[in-house]
């Protein structure tokens, strides 16, 4: 296997690049030439360290789950991002890119947000350095995820419904990108996956990848080796699955397990499996995997975990899937449900319903008695309550598995 | 001799191109539109292929997009509606949209059905230089198909010269730092722009979008460029027409509205 790494103009592979209008060239260029400097900067990098321990409280513990690995016959390790501030992995890449903004001279920070936990993540860091923050969000997750856009708004975030199109986490991108071309100098876009114009997808997996960093050494102390046989991680964008895999991407032995959100069903019109049901295409700047028309119209896709529901993956995912360096699986609404409910009962973890589709993946892969499976916890469930408790009270409810356009 | 070519040898000045989404108000407009622009008056005209996801786009265009998917347009049905319209017009067509569409279709696929069809040229807002240079290029001009980069305020002259030298029709100069839909007046930075890009005596003809809509805007843009496009503004007059032809007739006649005053400014403009 080659080394896997973004290459020069942006590409892991075939997919990736930069295929934006001309208008937000000086933009992407200027990220483009200055990240990775930015980064490696001595005081960048201490100011982002002790951010990271103190005001997100990482390390996240690496948690031997013990009941869990008892009934699945493994050794089942669960990688805590739900530990940290906000409630999911999404704030370590909102760290480092409010602290690359300040260096860049922006004032003003717009996002885009699905699930509100990467809206929430920005909102917390721009409240913290006393920026301007404004997300935007598609009106049909404003509406199921109210307790997020309560959180935002407290943080003094302004929320902007995204109205176009199916008003969800795609068009919420679309109308960002838009107001990113409307105010080109003095603001700076978060992109809260591994998606976007290069450099986004490569920006965001290396901010993520402080996940698979403290696991080296998480992993030694538990089980005296540093590498697990398998990592598991859901995959929206695929910032938690890329910051999960990123030390280990070129240890071909261990196994990355991708899974996605098939919604009622990988072939029910209802689904968000980009894997199996995209092709290649440009989605967001990006050339990647995409759910799409034979006429390259971009389809709407579905899960009833709002951070799952991208047509979407990231183009390091595309690469890596079909390449064969990552096995694709996917995981209904039903099977997702239940695997959240089984994690709170097994070991009193309320995962968030992209984290409880990681789970279920548990009953869909093989692996040995031996094993040593991560299993990345991206965040915590609170934000879903209402949807698990609406699936408690009888059965699962016919608006939460509806299309979106019906909520 | 491609007719965007032939055009700018005669017409360097006053350029006015409309641009409306095919299949708007209705799946089978673009004939119509194609004919009453041209007997309006228009010089060149830009028809926009419907998308789902128009990135550049302002709330207009977008409307006018779903619209015209939800009435059934795709690009293969509207290479059909060009050849048939091109057989009554040698008015000067090109073709808007974004890359996805064409690398879906087939971007060889494309540029040949296009010249088949009688597309002069090309914008693809979201194609970068670099891919076009490297992977495309050969493919437009062994066909002919023009193609129009867009330029910016931010532009560097650097990358000005580039796009000045991968354009094969009009460069397109984006007006201000915006998606289409504007209506704001001209700025005086906006004139400093126009003028910095005026004096880097540029070898291909230049095209003012985005913000153009009425005669003041479009006359202003035609002294600091040979022409601007007209988007969002159309498409609003399309919206409540009754008549195809009439609101093209008026639409067009309020843009070219004062014409001596037009050439008076711009002898005063010679004085100052
Ligand atoms: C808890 C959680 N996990 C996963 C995701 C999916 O994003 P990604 O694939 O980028 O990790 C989200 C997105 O909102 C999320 O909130």
């Amino acid at each position: 296997m080659n080394h896997i790494a973004v290459d020069e103009r942006g590409y892991y592979g075939e997919f990736g690049g930069a295929f934006i209008p001309e208008m937000l060239y000086p933009n992407v260029e200027e990220l483009k030439n200055c990240y990775l400097d930015i980064m490696h900067d001595p005081d960048f990098e201490r100011e982002f360290r002790s951010l990271l321990k103190d005001y997100v409280g990482r390390p996240s513990p690496l948690y031997l789950a013990e009941r869990l690995s008892e009934h699945f016959k493994t050794n089942i390790y669960l990688k805590r991002e739900d530990l940290n501030h906000t409630g999911a992995h999404k704030i370590n890449n909102t760290i480092g890119q409010i602290l690359l903004a300040k260096r860049l001279g922006k004032q003003r920070i717009i996002a885009e947000t699905g699930a509100g936990q990467h809206g929430v993540a920005t909102a917390t860091v721009c409240a913290l350095m006393g920026i301007e923050c404004i997300v935007y969000m598609g009106v049909v997750d404003i509406k199921r995820q109210a307790p997020n856009v309560a959180r935002m708004k407290m943080l003094g975030a302004e929320v902007r419904p995204a109205t176009s199109g199916s008003q969800t986490l795609k068009d919420a991108t679309n109308e960002a990108i838009r107001d990113w071309i409307n105010n080109p100098e003095d603001t700076h876009y978060i992109i809260g996956s591994v998606v976007g114009p290069h450099p986004y997808p490569d920006m965001v997996a290396r901010f993520q990848s402080v996940i698979s960093e403290e696991m080296k050494w998480q992993l030694e102390e538990h089980t005296g080796k540093q590498s697990p046989d398998l990592i598991i991680a859901c995959v929206g964008g695929g910032s938690n699955a890329a910051g999960a895999y990123y030390h280990y991407l070129n240890e071909k032995n261990v196994r990355l397990i991708a899974v996605e959100a098939a919604g009622l069903g990988v072939h029910s019109g209802e689904s968000a499996a980009t894997s199996v049901l995209g092709t290649k295409g440009i989605i967001h700047g990006s050339r990647t995997l995409l759910m799409q028309t034979p006429d390259g119209q971009i389809i709407e896709p579905y899960s009833i975990s709002a951070g799952l529901d991208y047509p979407g993956i990231g183009p390091l995912h595309a690469h890596l899937i079909s390449s064969g360096r990552a096995e694709a699986v996917s995981v209904t609404d039903e099977e997702a449900l239940k695997a959240g409910f089984f994690l709170a009962k097994k070991e009193g973890i309320i995962p968030a319903l992209e984290s409880a589709h990681a789970f279920s993946a548990l009953h869909k892969i093989d692996y040995r008695r031996e094993d040593v499976i991560v299993v990345c916890l991206s965040g915590r469930g609170d934000k879903d309550l209402e949807t698990y408790i609406r699936y408690l009270e009888g059965g699962v409810p016919a608006d939460s598995l509806g299309s979106a356009e019906t909520i | 001799m491609n007719r965007l070519t032939h055009l700018f040898s005669k017409k360097q000045e006053d350029l006015l191109n409309i641009y409306f989404t095919a299949g708007y108000p209705n799946l089978e407009d673009t004939g119509t539109l194609v004919l009453a622009l041209e007997k309006a008056g228009v010089d060149l005209i830009e028809v926009g292929i419907p998308y789902s996801d128009p990135l550049a786009d302002g709330p207009t265009i977008q409307e006018s997009g779903q619209i015209a998917l939800k009435n059934g347009m795709n690009l293969a049905l509207l290479l059909k509606q060009i050849s048939i319209v091109r057989q009554n017009t040698e008015i000067p067509l090109i073709l808007m949209g974004y890359f996805n569409q064409v690398m879906q279709y087939g971007v060889e696929r494309f540029v040949q059905d296009s010249v088949k069809a009688g597309v002069d040229g090309v914008i693809l807002p979201d194609l970068p230089l670099y891919e076009y240079e490297q992977f495309y290029r050969s493919i437009f001009e062994e066909a002919g198909l023009q193609i129009s980069f867009l330029m910016t305020p931010q532009t560097s002259p650097e990358r000005i010269r580039k796009i000045d030298q991968l354009t094969s029709g009009f460069i397109y100069m984006v007006s201000s730092s915006a998606i289409t839909g504007g209506k704001k007046d001209i700025s005086e930075q906006q004139l400093a722009y126009f003028d910095r890009i005026s004096n880097m005596q540029l070898s291909h003809p230049r095209l003012i979008g985005f913000g153009i809509s009425n005669h003041e805007t479009f006359a202003t843009a035609c002294k600091y460029a040979n022409g601007a496009i007209i988007g969002s503004a159309f498409i609003r007059a399309l919206a409540g027409s009754e008549n195809i032809e009439q609101t093209c007739l008026q639409f067009v006649k309020m843009i070219k509205e004062e014409e001596q005053c037009l050439n008076f400014k711009e002898n005063k403009s010679g004085l100052i």
